[in-house]
């Protein structure tokens, strides 16, 4: 089987592409232990992410079971995740 | 488990047997450039400081100077210096005599120009040389070895694939008494938790939570959102979305053991095990300070690729994906990317990468080494005038 995307942790609501993935493909997945999947509503650059669940403007991004920032809009299910719907809680001296 | 190395009249072991003309301060690099090409079989670093610097920067840049000559895989050095800088060869000489370690000095304007520099510097150098020929590779126990990780032009694939393979090989060195490095400060924060809970002692915990501190404060000082900085462009290309999530990845490279110390930059560990060194994530100046903190071996691991290696130390190159270790072959040592084939795992990885230290510390030459890499810097901590 060649390995499309990676869920590093129960808890992570983002997969990794770990190739070019295309719009449209459908990704499976365990969540939980059951098998379901995702409609890439994007192109997902190899190495990007997506999300695995709808999530809401300031909902936390969950990635190796640890919070690596907040969402700044409403992302959907099977839509690209980066610096465009994403920021970091961390070293923010902008908002000091 | 053994490896071969060169045992140094101090107790220390060294994986090389390096000679290093080493200039205390800019106005005389040049000078040390031409002593080093005057001699074959030495090497040379050149860098901007020695003068100007004050207060706590001045023991900082002495510290790591010092640190960095005095490393096991030096078996003689010499300091070439002006005569009115503030950081004078015999600045560090004094330090080195604490390491006892074998040097000799200098002076342009003392021997009265480049020339005569030279020439002094040249006969010097061949008196080491001719005594750091009497040393042999040795069997000696790998409890002897510090390794430094770092982690440089990252992709989201150094936290799935080089980093956690890295960590599973620090952990097998550890497992042998031996020492790793994790150090990059920056790409700590958002995972102190993840080390913190791994602390040997509250007052190792308290380290953590306060180096990362420090270091977000200098973001909040500037009035700047870290990212952008960290994660750099070229992290957030390659798929970075957050300084958490790059930091998440990052510390996987010190394995899975208790954090036993945490050192201030340069710092030589008291402490066998995973030690963290507080330092920047600048690669050149990470590198430096865990050579100055007495690493006899760099373990890198690159997604984007870099070339990066060390003057006095091996430098063995892990790649994160297959691709970047196809496209900058040269470079590159190992390939963690076989991970996301399905064709290796963590655990044989971790595996390969470790006998490649012991393999590399026993005289192996890496890619970089090859290619005659020998990048050094320091960084500044804004004290020079």
């Amino acid at each position: 089987m060649v390995l499309e995307a990676l869920v590093l942790h129960p808890k992570d609501n983002v997969a990794t592409a770990v190739r070019l993935l295309e719009k449209g493909k459908r990704i499976s997945f365990k969540d939980r232990g059951n098998d379901t999947d995702v409609l890439l509503l994007q192109i997902i650059p190899f190495g990007h992410k997506f999300a695995l669940t709808d999530i809401e403007p300031g909902e936390k991004i969950i990635k190796y079971g640890e919070v690596i920032g907040q969402a700044t809009k409403s992302i959907e299910k099977g839509e690209h995740v980066h610096v465009h719907n994403v920021e970091g809680l961390r070293g923010r001296g902008d908002r000091q | 488990m053994k490896f071969l190395g060169y045992r140094r009249a101090n107790g220390t072991v060294g994986t090389r047997n390096h000679m290093l003309v080493f200039p205390t301060v800019i106005c005389a690099a040049a000078t040390a450039e031409m002593i080093s090409r005057a001699v074959a079989g030495t090497v040379v670093v050149t860098h901007p400081h020695g003068c100007g610097h004050m207060g706590v920067e001045t023991e900082h840049v002495v510290r790591s100077m010092s640190g960095f000559c005095a490393n096991p895989n030096v078996a003689g050095v010499l300091l070439v210096g002006l005569g009115c800088e503030l950081i004078t060869p015999r600045t560090i000489a004094e330090r080195l005599d604490g390491y006892r370690q074998r040097y000799e000095i200098v002076n342009i304007q003392e021997e009265g120009g480049t020339t005569a520099t030279v020439e002094k510097g040249r006969l010097l150098v061949e008196k080491l040389l001719k005594e750091a020929a009497k040393v042999n590779r040795e069997p000696v126990d790998i409890s002897e070895l510090i390794v430094g990780t770092n982690c440089g032009g990252s992709d989201t694939f150094s936290g799935l694939t080089a980093n956690p393979a890295l960590g599973n090989a620090c952990d097998r060195l550890v497992a042998e008494g031996g020492t790793a490095i994790l150090s990059e400060t920056p790409e700590m924060i958002g995972a102190e938790q993840v080390l913190a809970g791994r602390a040997a002692s509250e007052s190792v915990k308290k380290r953590i939570y306060e180096i990362t501190s420090a270091t977000e404060a200098m973001a909040f000082k500037a009035g700047v959102d870290i990212r952008g900085s960290e994660p750099s462009p070229g992290n957030i290309e390659g798929g970075l979305t957050t300084l958490e999530e790059k930091s998440l990845g990052a510390v996987l490279k010190g394995g899975t053991t208790t954090i036993k110390e945490v050192v201030d930059f340069a710092v030589k560990p008291a402490e066998k095990g995973l030690v963290i060194m507080d330092g920047p994530a600048h690669d050149a100046v990470c590198n430096t300070g865990m050579i100055a903190g007495g690493a006899q071996v760099i373990v890198f691991t690159t997604g984007r690729g870099t070339p990066m290696g060390a003057p006095i130390a091996p430098v063995i190159k892990v790649a994160t994906n297959s691709r970047i270790y196809q496209h900058m072959r040269d470079n590159m040592d190992i390939n963690a990317g076989n991970i996301l084939e399905g064709t290796e795992t963590i655990e044989s990885i971790g595996e390969r990468i470790f006998q490649e230290i012991v393999e590399v510390a026993s005289g192996k030459a890496t890619r970089a080494e090859m290619l005659g890499h020998h990048e050094f810097a320091i960084h500044s901590l804004g004290l020079s005038v």
